[in-house]
């Protein structure tokens, strides 16, 4: 158990290590579309959605410290649970309103 | 200044003299006005009585002081059951005329209008869901969970306060649509492009868009605050696989409100985008994706069926292991069958629109989820006959609820699995099949339970046993009633005739008619029997009193109290051993020790702010429907006010001395010694007072 | 897991106020749950969007009326004022003094406000390229979406000024830590549902 003092510098250095890792991803991602780095829009495409996906554990991880600790096991199984449900709700819309729309064409 | 009348009516919107059902049947006198006009002097002739009645009483203040600002979460969940009792006996009401309407209509026009009717079928579908079902089972967990678990209130008091007056507001708006304009006609799923502005110009729809969304915000508060409470406000010992079943449902229900509401409210604000400031979120043209409503509605409306049902499936699980005199039988399958059925839930909503043209792989996908979803409803309807094999059996009225719902709920779930095939639900789809079969699942999986937990818990409320003849009654006319109203319907589904019909043209049809109509008079008399069956009791409640408070040698903890249960419910949070808690120290008898030391309890100060926000949500969903914008804009600008000032309040408990406490419960204790335990064969009887005798 | 050992996440007060630490369990995880019940909302107005991205009716498309240079501003203000709320929860855990908070939570208001005043010059540019709500289906879907993020970063800042009071009120009470630890998570939660903005909305529109 540190004190407190070596809590509040290990704390200040989470959120900088936080702040500077979504700096790049971000950067990375503008970069990758403005200078237009791979030649087609479907890998543009995926490779900004995963650095976003990217980007978003590391928001959860050094921002919200939500990590495998048991103090944040109720949180993280709900943030689980959660991503679960908007994995179907989300997957499902658009799996089945795209079908349709491609029925129609 | 001179007021032109002009310019007064500008101030309130779209509200003219024509907008009045009185105006309008003076105008018109013709039976279907007549019949508008009957129902809107109903809803001002009950508000102006209760009004005198209350000022006559000298009952203001009490009712203030006591109710209406209270956060007890007891108190808030006999609130919330009165408002599902009122809101039921108007879409009871309204379901009979609508039958009335069908079994005369064959090649005549009937007694109302097709707009009326279709009216008729809105209102009854959408006050049935969220004004009755809704509130009937978040008013019994708000009664029933916090004392299972051995807790003192909710989580959060003043969100469930807010909760339900949000969901009041919402029964108000549908209440002043009867005298003040007119319901949406686009029945309780409110389909666009139906309901869009090119052809729905009035403000029926925006009645239906703000009366539900009031309500589905209610609801995800109150999910919010039910799953906190399980998950934080547990006893000491009583972990998760030690909660009662009735915990379990309301948990996975909760979850299911919590996830499953959003999907509606974005749709029905999408909607009103669509109708307010003409996007084109479901239009026809420009872009819109009507379909895509579809898809959002049935996302909340799938899991919304479960939230319903999951609850009565808890209230059948405490009725049968307690008057079975039986710990439940397959404890560890029903909380694993709940969990899929929660689960399950969210996978299946694309059953509810086969036909809309997506290809056969999604259907057949969609098909078969919704049949694995039989699977584990079918695991708890044998594990309620284990319950219930070889035990003590009494056929008392939760009871008789409870064996109702175990037959009849099997036949709905049948004809749902042939649903469940997309080829036979293109043949049925739209028709009265589906009617008859989500009725077959919905009253038994959902009435009966709630009505069987009402009976069962109504003891602990008010300290006196409900009256077992007019029970015995009102239970014969809820099932014969239903047979009678929905076989028929499954017969007429199959011979093709559509759900929503004001008017039919084969002479065929009209014997199941008119046996459907009878069964919904039946129906009726069942609820004025519940009414009946409460004023007898009330009135002989002297020989029905059951002050210590264990009037079924129930098991779980909420019988571990006095009736009715003080208002911290337990004078020390109790230390919990085992499943069945209650009936566990019961036979160690260790049920009424005396504790070693009262402690100062802290609870919640009543407060106004609940009332203050569900009627200004109540205001400013008026104001939208009508277009009155400064009612609209005044009343959220209240609410955030109201937020913030309330955010600043310091002093929000306070405390009941330990000496208070101590005095209270050595009185209930006394009693206890002094009352005469009685046996399972007595327990309907004024013999008993609520101390079950030890079995030896 | 007995519920004394269940903890928040979020930031830790355990090392500097044990009591509020153990109070605050109960509120933070609540206020988790309303999140990912706000998380579904917008889960479905992205689904949404994506659907009607081909609905653009003859009207503007994605790539005549986005900014990226904007959206990159407003993408680092919004994130800038995240690490700014962060350091304003270090100075309330490890009592740094109110000055220090009341900085920190000042700076991050003044982000959160610069992000809004981006956005709403972004929204009256479109508006001037006949780019409304009601144009087509794609546009309500991106007017659907993208301002009620504005909207809550609105609510967040009112909620940041109320806090402000507050502390200056009351100080540091249990109620204004809870309170700021709930503020905290929205804060952050807002973030992360930008990265699907400028990601989903702004970049993709712009490949």
């Amino acid at each position: 158990m540190s004190g407190p003092n070596a809590g509040k510098r290990h704390e200040i250095t989470t959120y900088v290590i936080g702040y500077v890792a979504a700096l790049v991803l971000t950067g990375a991602a503008f970069g990758a579309v403005h200078w237009h780095w791979f030649a087609d829009t479907t890998t543009t495409l995926a490779v900004v959605f995963g650095l976003a996906l990217v980007q978003i554990i590391v928001h959860f991880r050094f921002f919200l410290h939500i990590s495998f600790s048991r103090s944040a096991r109720d949180d993280l199984q709900l943030i689980l649970f959660s991503t679960l449900i908007v994995a179907l709700m989300v997957g499902g819309t658009i799996v089945i309103l795209l079908n349709l729309r491609a029925r129609m064409m | 200044m001179i007021v032109h009348a002009h310019d007064f009516f500008t101030l309130l919107g779209k509200i003219d003299l024509h907008s009045f059902a009185f105006v309008r049947a003076w105008r018109d006198p013709s039976l279907n006005q007549v019949i508008a006009a009957g129902a809107a002097s109903m809803v001002v002739i009950g508000a102006i009585a209760l009004v005198l009645l209350i000022t006559w009483l000298k009952k203001w203040r009490y009712l203030w002081d006591e109710w209406l600002t209270s956060l007890d979460h007891k108190k808030i969940g006999i609130m919330y059951i009165v408002l599902a009792f009122v809101m039921l006996s108007r879409a009871l009401i309204e379901a009979v005329l609508m039958r009335t309407q069908q079994a005369m209509a064959v090649n005549t026009p009937g007694i109302v209008s097709p707009d009326h009717f279709a009216e008729l079928f809105s209102t009854h579908g959408s006050i049935m869901i969220f004004f009755v079902a809704m509130p009937l089972l978040t008013g019994l967990i708000n009664f029933v969970m916090p004392q299972q678990i051995g807790a003192r209130d909710v989580s959060f008091p003043l969100l469930n306060s807010v909760s339900l007056w949000l969901t009041g507001a919402g029964a108000g708006l549908m209440m002043a649509s009867l005298v003040i304009g007119k319901f949406s006609t686009g029945g309780w799923s409110g389909y666009p492009p139906f309901t869009e502005l090119t052809y729905n110009a009035g403000v029926g729809p925006d009645y239906w868009i703000w009366a539900v969304t009031l309500s589905s915000l209610g609801s995800t508060l109150t999910g919010l605050n039910f799953a906190v409470t399980i998950y934080k406000k547990r006893a000491p010992g009583m972990h998760l696989m030690r909660l009662p079943l009735f915990c379990w449902t309301a948990l996975c229900t909760s979850i299911l409100m919590i996830f499953a509401m959003p999907p509606l409210t974005v749709a029905t604000a999408m909607l009103a985008l669509d109708r307010y400031l003409g996007f084109h979120f479901f239009t026809n043209g420009m872009g819109g994706n009507m379909m895509n409503y579809a898809n959002l509605f049935w996302l909340f409306g799938h899991p919304e069926v479960y939230i319903l049902i999951l609850p009565a499936f808890g209230v059948y699980s405490e009725v049968v292991s307690a008057f079975s005199s039986k710990r439940l039988y397959g404890y560890t399958s029903l909380v694993l069958a709940t969990m899929a059925i929660a689960v399950l839930s969210f996978t299946v909503w694309l059953h509810h629109f086969f036909t809309m043209g997506q290809n056969a792989d999604i259907n057949g996908f969609f098909g078969i989820a919704t049949m694995t979803i039989g699977i584990p409803t079918g695991v708890k309807i044998y594990d309620w006959i284990w319950t219930m094999f070889r035990g003590e059996v009494r056929f008392t009225v939760p009871m008789l609820y409870s064996i109702a719902f175990m037959m009849t709920f099997v036949l709905g779930g049948m004809s749902g699995i042939l649903l469940a095939m997309p080829p036979a639900d293109y043949l049925v789809h739209n028709t009265l099949f589906l009617v008859a079969h989500f009725h077959n699942m919905l009253i038994p999986g959902m009435l009966y339970g709630m009505i069987a937990g009402y009976t069962y818990w109504f003891p602990k409320a008010f300290g006196f046993r409900l009256h077992e003849g007019w029970g015995k009654a009102a239970f014969v006319c809820w099932v014969v009633g239903f047979y009678l109203a929905f076989m028929p319907l499954y017969a007429l589904g199959l011979a093709g005739v559509a759900r929503r019909t004001h008017e039919l043209f084969d002479p065929a049809f009209r014997p199941w008619l008119i046996v459907a109509e009878v069964g919904g008079l039946i129906l009726l008399t069942g609820l004025a029997l519940l009414f009946v069956q409460l004023y007898v009791s009330i009135r002989d409640r002297e020989n029905n009193r059951v002050p210590v408070g264990d009037p079924w040698d129930g098991r779980g903890l909420e019988w571990a109290n006095a009736a009715p249960a003080p208002e911290y419910n337990f004078a020390l949070i109790p230390q919990v051993h085992s499943r069945d808690t209650f009936a566990w120290r019961k036979e160690h008898d260790c049920a009424y020790d005396p504790p070693d030391e009262y402690r100062d309890i802290e609870m919640p100060r009543n407060s106004m702010s609940g009332v203050i926000i569900g009627v200004c949500g109540g205001l400013a969903g008026f104001g939208l429907v009508w277009h009155i914008w400064w009612l609209a804009a005044l009343p959220v600008l209240g609410v955030i006010a109201t937020v913030i000032a309330r955010s600043f309040a310091r002093d929000v408990h306070y405390t009941i001395p330990a000496a208070k406490v101590a005095a209270e419960h050595g009185e209930w204790l006394r009693l206890i010694r002094e009352t005469r335990p009685v046996d399972r064969f007595q327990e309907t009887s004024p013999a008993n007072r609520g101390l079950a005798a030890r079995v030896p | 897991m007995s519920a004394n050992e269940v903890k928040h996440a979020g930031l830790n007060l355990g090392d500097t106020d044990e009591v509020t630490h153990e109070q605050a369990g109960e509120g933070i995880f609540g206020f988790w749950v309303f999140l990912m019940s706000d998380a579904i909302v917008f889960a479905l107005l992205f689904a949404t969007y994506g659907v009607m991205l081909p609905g653009t009716a003859g009207g503007p498309t994605p790539a005549s009326e986005y900014d990226m240079k904007s959206a990159f501003i407003e993408t680092l203000l919004l994130l800038t004022s995240s690490f700014t709320f962060g350091l304003a929860s270090i100075a309330m855990k490890h009592e740094l003094g109110r000055v220090r908070l009341q900085f920190w939570l000042g700076i991050t208001l003044l982000l959160g406000l610069a992000f809004l005043g981006f956005e709403l010059h972004d929204f009256a540019s479109m508006f001037s390229d006949g780019a409304y709500g009601s144009r087509s289906g794609y546009l309500s879907s991106f007017f659907g979406l993208v301002p009620l993020h504005g909207l809550h970063v609105f609510f967040g800042s009112l909620w940041i000024v109320v806090m402000m009071v507050q502390v200056s009120w009351f100080g540091l009470d249990a109620r204004v830590k809870i309170n700021l630890l709930r503020l905290g998570l929205f804060w952050h939660f807002l973030d992360i549902v930008w990265v699907g903005i400028f990601s989903v909305v702004y970049l993709q529109g712009l490949i």
